[in-house]
């Protein structure tokens, strides 16, 4: 008797029908749903901020388009492809960083972009997904957690582009970047002792990291200690964006109804500080909703991230869900006055083009890992 | 779903998610601090960064004369200004703008730069609506409207002293606009609107205070009457080349101003060439001496004491008096005359001898009676009420050159409401310019009894025997009075510059209407009342009494016969037996130096 053939009875929930569709093309149901209610959300509170200028609303829902294209394709591509290319990756990204160093183009008083006569682009966009790829490569042959030497490297692998991107300067990207790869070093189980050393040694050379500070910054972290310390000028955005979330109170004053961002008083509605105008316009419920699907976002990723097959991904796919978390927490926090003004979009709902596809790159890769899994028998 | 993998580092992803939890409810709670607990001042604040309180700009009243003849009218203009600290933002405007504003470019750089750190400054006031639209579709930031009224004045200089005008904030600044400024004014309305960044009104919402207007004022001018009196007056002004003049019509039974014109004059419709001297309404602010024209009341204060009768015979030979070291003297010797021909003839002897038979408190009552050194009553913005000293101080010289008119300061106006005492049987009423409905309080200053036979006596002055027979009106009697006043200058009183003033009521047999025509220092041939003041006087009544539709008291035989007199007197400007009349041309006040004999 030969036995039958062993078939897995399928579960269930792989049945159903669109998250069987987006599971064969390697996307993650949840993920998407999420990030495309975060995308028409934005889209609506443009149509809003820019004075329903459809022009913008189009131009954004373009760019969206190009940006859920580039995580559509990533995610089809296995990782264990992409692996083997990360140092070539990182590489190559340093390489254009000390380009722009040399060469690059100065936009609005910081050296950033990089033109290579097609367009124009940014490599500090590039690294975002470089280092938490190199960081997460190096330390996936290594035991973990990994030893003082391999911690030392993997510090340098951070550490040597976000000098490059802080001189340039772009400090915001510069301190995300950073982060990301202190998130691969947090996640691959680095010890106590040198988490509390790295923090230790953080804060010893905080007086001189404020020296290094350009004026603008500086001027940024006192003003956030203290607004009203110039109202008319580099306080004024603080101000008036709290005046903005405040004004809109639990319910908000309703869509297209905002006045403080229509009236112009609020400066950047459309880009860094659309926030404030979906707070005045949603209120506190409008403003829970929004940082429940993002919370929700946040959670899925840290969900893929632990059930990742091997370390290379694992690390990788809890670095950029967590990046994408500080991007989310440092702007909604600088727009309520939380944290300094740094100059970081809201994910997926600010006007504007570059670090969204980068983004969105990266829950390419998150989707990828996921969804390319070699399924193991239970 | 797959096997779940083994959770590296469990503690961790723990600890992990305890911090995301921390981060998430930190932003939690600080919505909550804005949204909730701080909601109300930070909505305050953006109420204070676009709310704005915008003022509505009262329509001012209208004035008009008594039928309602628009005298001063407010038009809808808007002011064009900016906000320097947003006009800097944006240069390119600035050409344009001037281009438009008609103003020099360079200028426009000026002011804008002058003012660069304040937040208002006008452009251009009171331009027309419709460049001012003109001026907005340019699209400069910072540039904003205000409406305003501007005011207008149909009459111009007609009504121009006694209506007066506005300032360029429409508040009233001379005459009847001052006078009446809270009436006209009205209380200016706001709303309240939702403004931008750059201060463009974006939407009006709830809470519009709409403005109050001004009322109307009706004035007591007949503006028929005041065009007339003003053609008349600045005609004999030019005429005689006199440095100003004035003429005053009130109605006698209600004390109404009818007409009240000066020379100069000026245009309230553009105040440029406002001058100081052309804004006064010399009719209530410039005070002269009354001369001969007070005579009527020293001879009234006798007949009021009962011991004198119009018949009364007065001794005035040689044609002089002298009063301790004064001497008082007539034109010429009129000798043994009663006091009928002592006002037709205007003998200064014999007034003296009049005031000094007379109690000096008599004679003072009768003066402040009729309202020398009195205000009027009319309360018009600036008007001066005028000298008239305390009879307890009075030397004999003092009351004898009181009676015929010097010693005493008065305006034309106040002439004229004395004048409307005569006209109505002994009584004073206040001066009103605005119309008098119903009894105005009056208060007897003689007796009907005495007016009357004043008027009777003042009908010989404007005869071919009197000084002022220019001064009649065909078909009505005229009673009134001439004045020849020497001008009192820095060396005394002089013989060079005189004051010329007729005062007269018509019709003598139950009067309607007082006028007082002053022409101050005429420099021409003639300068007598009689000659320089009543044509005036003539040809305003003609006009007014017909207007008025005022029955002729004169019977229609003798009214042709003098219609063709006053014709042939018009058309010479002087009848024959004018010439021959002496006015009394008194020397006065003896001072000193003159006039001691």
């Amino acid at each position: 008797m030969t036995p039958l053939p062993h078939r897995t009875p399928p579960r269930w929930g792989d049945r159903r029908g669109p998250r069987l569709l987006v599971r064969g093309l390697h996307l993650d149901f949840p993920l998407l749903a999420g990030l495309v209610l975060l995308s028409l959300a934005g889209l609506a509170i443009l149509y809003s901020s820019s004075g329903r200028n459809m022009d913008m609303v189009i131009g954004q829902a373009m760019r969206l388009g190009i940006a859920f294209t580039v995580m559509f394709v990533l995610a089809q591509i296995p990782l264990h492809h992409i692996e083997r290319w990360v140092p070539w990756l990182f590489g190559i990204a340093l390489a254009l960083l000390f380009g722009v160093l040399l060469f690059g183009e100065i936009g609005k008083g910081a050296q950033r972009w990089l033109d290579i006569g097609l367009f124009r682009f940014q490599p500090s966009e590039m690294m975002k997904l470089a280092v938490p790829m190199m960081v997460s490569w190096y330390l996936a042959d290594r035991p973990l957690p990994p030893s003082a030497r391999h911690l030392a490297i993997a510090a340098l692998i951070v550490v040597v582009p976000v000098v490059l991107i802080a001189k340039q300067p772009d400090l915001g990207t510069a301190l995300l970047i950073a982060a990301s790869g202190v998130f691969v070093l947090l996640l691959a189980g680095v010890r106590w002792k040198y988490v509390a050393l790295l923090i230790l040694l953080v804060s010893a050379s905080a007086p001189l990291f404020w020296y290094m500070l350009h004026d603008y910054q500086r001027m940024r972290v006192l003003i956030f200690l203290n607004p009203e310390r110039d109202p008319l000028g580099s306080g004024y955005h603080i101000i008036q964006s709290k005046i903005a979330i405040g004004s809109g109170g639990i319910y908000g004053k309703g869509w297209l109804n905002g006045t403080q961002s229509h009236l112009e008083f609020l400066p950047e509605r459309s880009t860094d500080f659309i926030f404030a105008v979906f707070g005045e316009e949603f209120g506190f419920i409008g403003i829970l909703f929004l940082l429940g699907i993002y919370t929700f976002i946040v959670i899925r990723g840290l969900y893929i991230a632990t059930q990742a097959q091997d370390t290379f991904t694992r690390l990788l796919s809890g670095s950029l869900i967590l990046t994408f978390f500080v991007y989310t927490f440092v702007n909604t926090g600088m727009v309520m006055g939380l944290l300094p003004v740094v100059g970081v979009p809201l994910p997926l709902i600010s006007f504007g083009g570059t670090s969204m596809v980068t983004l969105m790159a990266s829950f390419g890769i998150i989707m990828s890992i996921h969804t390319h899994r070699k399924l193991l028998s239970t | 779903m797959s096997r779940r993998a083994p959770i590296a580092y469990p503690r961790r992803l723990i600890l992990l998610l305890a911090a995301l939890g921390v981060f998430v409810l930190a932003l939690v709670w600080r919505a909550v601090d804005l949204q909730v607990m701080n909601r109300d001042f930070l909505q305050g604040q953006g109420d204070a960064r676009h709310l704005r309180a915008l003022a509505l700009p009262a329509h001012r009243g209208m004035i008009t004369d008594r039928g309602g003849e628009p005298l001063a009218i407010s038009t809808p203009v808007d002011s064009v200004w900016a906000n320097p600290k947003e006009l800097m933002l944006e240069r390119e405007g600035w050409r344009p703008l001037a281009r438009l504003l008609g103003m020099d470019a360079a200028d426009l750089r000026d002011r804008i730069l002058q003012r660069a750190d304040r937040e208002f400054v006008y452009l251009k006031r009171r331009v027309d609506p419709e460049l001012a639209q003109r001026v907005m579709a340019l699209e400069i930031p910072g540039i904003s409207l205000q409406r305003e009224y501007r005011r207008y004045y149909p009459l111009g200089e007609v009504t121009a002293h006694l209506v007066g005008v506005t300032n360029v904030d429409d508040a009233g600044q001379e005459g009847m606009e001052l006078a009446y400024d809270n009436w006209l004014r009205g209380t200016s309305g706001s709303k309240w609107v939702l403004k931008d960044r750059l201060g463009h009104v974006v939407e009006n919402v709830a809470g519009i205070k709409e403005p109050d207007p001004g009322k109307d004022l009706t004035l007591s001018i007949d503006n028929r009457i005041q065009y007339l009196a003003y053609r008349e007056l600045k005609a004999a002004v030019q005429l005689h080349h006199a440095h100003s003049g004035s003429a005053v019509v009130l109605d006698v039974a209600t004390g109404e101003v009818l007409a009240m014109v000066n020379q100069p004059s000026y245009n309230p419709n553009n105040r440029e060439g406002m001058r100081g001297d052309l804004l006064r309404n010399r009719a209530i602010t410039d005070l002269f001496e009354p001369g001969s024209t007070v005579k009527p009341f020293t001879v009234a204060a006798a007949l009021e004491t009962g011991k004198y009768r119009p018949g009364t015979y007065i001794d005035t030979a040689p044609g002089y008096y002298k009063i301790g070291r004064h001497l008082v003297r007539d034109a010429s010797n009129y000798g043994y005359i009663d006091l009928t021909t002592v006002i037709e003839k205007s003998s200064n002897v014999g007034v003296s001898k009049l005031a000094l038979a007379i109690e000096p408190a008599q004679m003072w009552k009768m003066f402040s009676g009729v309202g020398f050194g009195q205000p009027t009553g009319g309360n018009f913005p600036g008007e001066v009420t005028g000298l008239l000293a305390d009879y307890r101080g009075w030397k004999e010289i003092e009351r004898a050159t009181l009676s015929f008119g010097y010693g005493l300061s008065v305006t034309p106006l106040q002439l004229c409401l004395a004048y409307t005492v005569l006209g109505d049987e002994g009584r004073l009423k206040p001066v009103s310019f605005v119309p008098v409905e119903g009894s105005v309080g009056s208060r007897e200053i003689m007796s009907g009894r005495t007016a009357t036979e004043i008027i009777r006596m003042m009908e010989t002055v404007v005869s071919e025997q009197g000084t002022a027979n220019l001064a009649k009106v065909a078909g009505y009697r005229v009673a009134g009075k001439t004045g020849t006043v020497q001008k009192l200058g820095a060396d005394g009183y002089s013989d060079q510059h005189y004051v010329s003033v007729f005062a007269g009521l018509a019709p003598a047999s139950n009067p309607r209407l007082a006028m007082v025509v002053v022409v101050n220092d005429p420099r021409g041939d003639e300068y007598y009342g009689g000659l320089v003041a009543a044509p005036v006087f003539s040809r305003v009544m003609t006009g007014a009494l017909r207007m008025l539709g005022v029955l002729p008291d004169e019977l229609p035989r003798q009214w042709r016969a003098d219609a063709s007199r006053a014709g042939q007197a018009a058309s010479r400007g002087k009848e024959p037996s004018v010439s021959t009349v002496a006015e009394s041309h008194a020397r006065p006040v003896l001072a000193g130096d003159q006039g001691v004999m």
